[in-house]
């Protein structure tokens, strides 16, 4: 914590970046993500096991007035990000200083994202032990049990979008549910527009999405909605090798292809 | 009783299979008319949102056709598609719509008779599984005007 901070102070100081993203104290016990822009704020940083957030959402937010060089603090998820976010041309490598933190929580310093690259190649996108279970039980039922099961799921939704404000990869400036000329999503969270919405989301981040599981902890129901993205990402993983956040080159999953991808289906 | 007759749209892509099935017509062979063909430029344009919307529509069934590998008019529109399906179908079976009503077909412009056999047995398949109520309650529970 105190490298971290020294590390801040140092950037800050020497003005390598106007702002710093890490995460502070927050109320009833909670981290959340801070905005650090001179030196003598640096104190109030924190690292810790509370600080979860994936801040990666804050470097495409097209909010920094230009030229303004951002730093941010990134855990294995928001390097992750990083890499997803920059192989989509999403961020300029010259405005963006990421501080790593490793798991032993040491500092780690990246030259450029190609270096952040082979440092996050090794590690496979996984599901923790309770999420294995609920898809094993998901995938166990009958096709009307998983119908009623989602549908009881989504009925909870009401639509806040938290989920995509969340999420890093869910840059769009105008979203597909925002579009009322055709409507694609319905507005009221209703049934239907909220099973669209969530189709919606889950098929605009397949193979994207790097399972930092920010949209369930973002939702004010915990609705599982990580499931969605993250399945749909395995499943991808499987069948064609592609794999979000490991590679800054690769084309993504979806906009390229194989003549000899298999598949059962199609007569 | 009248015997139920399903609702099926087709989204077909311009080069193959509309031209498949304006050979079926030509060839004089009888098809299902339960079947309403959507031409679309080709299957990498038919985006899945169309797939939900027929459903919350109406439709019973759904057939997705179009240029066999490496004769799309456009190089890769239907492989990218493909991919696109493989993804999307896994989605809606873990979702828990029912994916055995979706027929994914290639039916280039010569197989006129294939055509009317793949229209045949999905309509056929269709009766057996009877109306899509799951889809189409979900969208009549709403109170609100559905807008479209």
């Amino acid at each position: 914590m105190d490298k971290l901070r020294q590390k801040t102070k140092e950037l800050l100081s020497n003005n390598e970046v106007q702002i710093v993203v890490g995460y502070e104290e927050g109320t009833a016990g909670k981290a959340r993500p801070a905005f650090i822009s001179s030196p003598d704020q640096a104190d109030t940083l924190i690292y810790d096991d509370r600080c979860i957030h994936n801040l990666a959402v804050y470097l495409t937010q097209h909010k920094l007035p230009g030229n303004t060089k951002i730093a941010v603090v990134a855990s294995f998820p928001v390097m992750k990000s990083i890499i997803t976010l920059a192989s989509e041309k999403q961020l300029d490598e010259n405005f963006i200083r990421v501080i790593g933190i490793s798991k032993d929580n040491n500092i780690i310093e990246f030259k450029d994202f190609a270096d952040i690259e082979r440092y996050i190649n090794q590690q496979d996108l996984t599901f923790t032990p309770e999420e294995q279970a609920l898809i094993e039980k998901i995938d166990a039922m009958s096709m009307e049990e998983r119908w009623a099961y989602w549908q009881n799921e989504f009925s909870r939704c009401f639509k806040c979008y938290a989920c995509r404000s969340a999420c890093p990869m869910c840059y769009c400036t105008l979203c597909i549910t925002d579009f009322n000329q055709p409507q694609w999503v319905s507005v009221p969270s209703h049934k239907q527009g909220n099973f669209e919405w969530h189709i919606n989301r889950a098929m605009h981040l397949a193979g994207r999405c790097i399972g930092c599981d920010e949209c369930s902890r973002a939702c004010p129901l915990d609705l599982p909605i990580n499931l969605l993205t993250k399945k749909l990402s395995m499943d991808i993983q499987k069948q064609f090798g592609y794999s979000a956040g490991q590679s800054l080159t690769e084309p993504y999953a979806l906009s390229t292809y194989k003549p000899d991808d298999k598949e059962t289906f199609i007569r | 009783m009248n015997e139920f007759e399903p609702k099926v749209v087709a989204f077909v892509c311009n080069w193959c299979t509309y031209a498949g099935a304006d050979l079926t017509g030509t060839s004089r062979i009888k098809y299902a008319p339960n079947v309403k063909i959507i031409r679309f430029p080709c299957t990498g344009r038919i985006d899945f949102m169309l797939i939900l919307k027929a459903f919350a529509k109406g439709a019973d069934g759904i057939i997705i056709s179009g240029c066999h590998p490496n004769d799309c008019h456009y190089t890769s529109g239907n492989f990218h598609a493909k991919r696109r399906w493989m993804v999307f179908r896994t989605m809606l079976d873990f979702l828990g719509v029912d994916v055995n009503r979706i027929t994914f077909s290639w039916v280039s412009a010569a197989e006129g008779a294939r055509w009317a056999e793949i229209v045949n047995s999905t309509v056929d398949a269709i009766k057996k599984l009877g109306p899509y109520d799951n889809y189409r309650n979900m969208v009549n529970q709403e109170t609100e005007v559905n807008n479209g």
